[in-house]
């Protein structure tokens, strides 16, 4: 599904990411760990099509499809869906409006009439009973005033609600008590299918005991320095990221 | 040379009529320029009494001696006074039509502003004045209206049939000495609409006056007089709009509002005059003097979207005399390209226990410049006076400008005065974050905006509220990219 290929990518002139390859296929779901500063969350951007990031090098391509052509909006109409590390405010504007304008745009896109507002409901209540939320909660402008914890809730309710390809969960477990992690985590596990894939980007492992990852790569100065499967997780809580530094 | 009324009339008839990308209806139009005689011969086209021709040319002296204001913050060649025609009527207007007769060249003008008389009347339950340049053209539901004593019509009838009310309100709030654009207004106006509601009526229907230019080189100025008696209740809601043209067009109207005891008037203004083109080239001059005066346990409320004309100065303002009375004003003001605007409202507090609300939110977009500037005035005897004021900014891009000028003057130490302000610049980070979800930009800044502006948006009628939020989205159009 996804592929990446010798990836490079830098801000202001300064490299970041230095030669990633990666590939993804339906049904999987991946982990990317590594220290601060290791390029985790720009791989996570990169992928979505934030600007702030020049690509010098290397392909990413979703279906053989190449991704790096096409405008992040245009992405996410292919089904690319992104769980910010710090999602955005927007004042005035209600998280089921912007929802709804969402499913509607990428309906759109895609040749398809607006969801019947009907459907439109039945599908904000599944998705929001599902996410164990309080639906007064929908109707708050987008992120404003929301605790971290909340925040990230509100980006999972709208994955469930986009039903996206490909996910990329950027550190979704930081400001999640132990109950929320363990909702989100159930959430995810429930929207997964052998026609999806996830990419989960995080610094510790405890989100993995709840979703449990087919791969772990471990990411450090812009490169994958090593890959394993969900028994890589345990290794570096135990041990810590200072081996993998010799690796690099 | 004298220039008569009989030199006029064969100007008149030897005058070339426009055929252009306007609607194509014959139009009476006066020569250009501005003298007593032109205001004479307003008054005598109109069948004016002697009283009214009188305080015309009261108001043309008056004017003469005045200068144009320049405080505001905004930069334009003055108009020539002289080059503008200060009448222009569609030519087959009859002052006895019905509905029936009115102009089928007309009525497709309307259809393709979207506002087809006949689908206003039925679908919206709204009461519709429609002034054409100069002259209304029809009012629609006038016997619904008339049944519970409504008075709703062209000022112009309103002379010839209520010249009692006329006479004992036209000037009060507004007089011809206020300020330069309506010493003019004063002296020239064409017609406009008036309305009266009786004591203790509640007006069961919104009331509509749509405003539009179509002839070039004309000025239009729309006088417009509400009188809410003790009691009562209406919802006002006006509309323009103006074709594409190059030359700048004026347009200074002025609105004098009477809420009597316990009355409450809600006027919604949605204005979308010609803005001029993206080199700034164009576009309407929008000069209009707003005013009510609130007596007692009344309220008024002006809710405006102005997202039309190059140049907007104008500020809504209540007179909070009477004890207990309200006064609001809730507005959404867009700049794009080269336009600006200086807009916002005069809160006078006189009596007891009077309450002000200010909400205002300046769009700025393009090379355009924003300016919020607003009194909030507290008289000596106006014990417990409360005002609260918040004023809003949202940037798009590096080269425009936006500016908050509020002035506080209070005379009186029971008062409490609040005001906010911020600004705020749509961020990249949430455009990306729209993306990201598939909106895309235009789309997002729409979205975000819409947001800005949710609570003055709410304050419009609900079929009004729907118009202007796409009339956001139009006036944003290609302001990033």
């Amino acid at each position: 599904m996804l592929k990446i290929e010798n990836l490079h990518a830098e801000i202001e002139d300064k490299g970041i990411l230095k030669g990633i390859n990666l590939e993804v296929k339906a049904g999987e779901i991946h982990a990317i760990m590594g220290p601060n500063g290791s390029g985790k969350s720009t791989l996570a951007s990169v992928i979505a099509g934030n600007e702030t990031y020049a690509v010098s090098e290397g392909t990413i391509t979703l279906d053989d499809e190449d991704l790096l052509d096409l405008s992040p909006d245009e992405r996410a109409h292919k089904g690319v869906f992104m769980s910010f590390q710090y999602p955005i405010e927007i004042p005035g504007v209600s998280t089921t409006n912007f929802i709804k304008t969402a499913i509607n745009e990428n309906r759109k896109a895609n040749g398809l009439e607006d969801l019947p507002a009907k459907e439109m409901l039945k599908m904000i209540r599944e998705k929001s009973e599902l996410l164990e939320m309080d639906r007064k909660f929908l109707s708050r402008s987008l992120n404003e005033g929301f605790s971290g914890g909340e925040k990230k809730r509100n980006e999972i309710f709208q994955m469930a609600m986009l039903e996206p390809k490909l996910a990329i969960l950027d550190e979704t477990d930081s400001g999640l008590d132990i109950d929320a992690l363990k909702i989100v985590a159930n959430g995810v596990n429930k929207l997964r299918n052998k026609d999806n894939a996830v990419i989960i980007i995080t610094h510790y492992q405890r989100l993995l005991d709840h979703i449990v990852p087919d791969f772990v790569h471990v990411l450090y100065d812009g490169k994958i320095v090593k890959s394993g499967g969900k028994e890589l997780a345990h290794e570096l809580e135990e041990k810590g990221y200072d081996w993998i530094k010799e690796l690099a | 040379m004298k220039y008569t009324e009989d030199d006029l009339k064969k100007e008149l008839e030897t005058q070339e009529y426009e055929y252009g990308f306007y609607t194509d209806i014959e139009s009476d139009t006066f020569p250009k320029g501005l003298n007593e005689d032109v205001v004479r011969a307003i008054s005598k086209k109109k069948n004016e009494p002697k009283w009214m021709t009188d305080w015309r040319l009261e108001a043309f002296r008056i004017w003469q001696k005045m200068a144009a204001p320049d405080w505001a913050n905004v930069n334009y060649k003055k108009p020539d006074f002289q080059e503008i025609a200060y009448y222009s009527a569609p030519k087959k207007v009859d002052p006895n039509k019905t509905l029936d007769d009115v102009d089928s060249e007309l009525l497709e003008m309307y259809k393709k502003l979207g506002i087809s008389i006949n689908e206003q009347k039925k679908m919206n339950n709204i009461a519709m004045d429609i002034v054409v340049d100069s002259v209304s053209v029809a009012t629609t539901f006038k016997d619904a209206l008339a049944k519970k004593g409504i008075l709703f019509m062209p000022i112009s009838e309103a002379i010839q049939e209520h010249p009692e009310l006329v006479k004992k309100y036209i000037g009060t709030i507004v007089p011809q000495t206020d300020n330069f654009y309506a010493a003019l207004n004063s002296a020239v106006f064409t017609d406009g609409s008036f309305c009266y509601i009786p004591k203790g009526v509640k007006c069961p229907m919104e009331l509509s006056t749509y405003f539009r230019i179509n002839e070039g080189g004309t000025g239009q100025f729309e006088r417009t007089l509400l009188i809410a008696d003790e009691g009562s209740y209406v919802s006002y809601l006006e509309g323009c709009t103006a074709p594409a043209r190059d030359e700048n067009q004026l347009h200074a109207a002025v609105v004098e509002l009477i809420a009597l005891d316990g009355a409450e008037i809600k006027y919604s203004t949605v204005q979308n005059w010609f803005p001029g083109d993206k080199n700034g080239k164009g576009g309407v001059f929008n000069f209009v003097t707003k005013r009510g005066i609130c007596y007692k346990n009344s309220k008024i409320s002006w809710t405006q979207v102005e997202t039309g004309s190059a140049i907007t100065w104008k500020y809504p303002s209540c007179i909070l005399k009477g004890d207990n009375s309200v006064g609001e004003f809730y507005s959404i003001a867009v700049t794009n390209n080269y336009q600006q605007a200086d807009t916002g409202t005069k809160m006078i507090h006189l009596g007891k226990n009077t309450k002000s609300t200010i909400i205002s939110k300046g769009i700025s977009a393009g090379k355009s410049q924003n300016s919020y500037r607003g009194l909030v005035q507290i008289g000596a005897r106006a014990e417990n006076a409360r005002n609260f004021s918040q004023c809003d900014s949202l940037l798009m891009g590096n080269e425009c400008g936006a500016h908050t000028f509020p002035y506080i003057e209070c005379k009186n130490k029971t008062a409490q005065i609040e005001h906010e302000a911020t600004t705020s610049k749509i961020g990249e980070d949430q455009l990306f974050y729209c993306n990201q979800r598939g909106i895309d930009t235009e789309k997002a800044i729409a979205l975000i905006v819409n947001g800005f502006s949710k609570e003055v948006l709410n304050k419009l009628p609900m079929e009004f509220a729907v118009e202007a939020q796409k009339l956001l989205e139009i006036s944003l159009e290609g302001s990033v990219g």
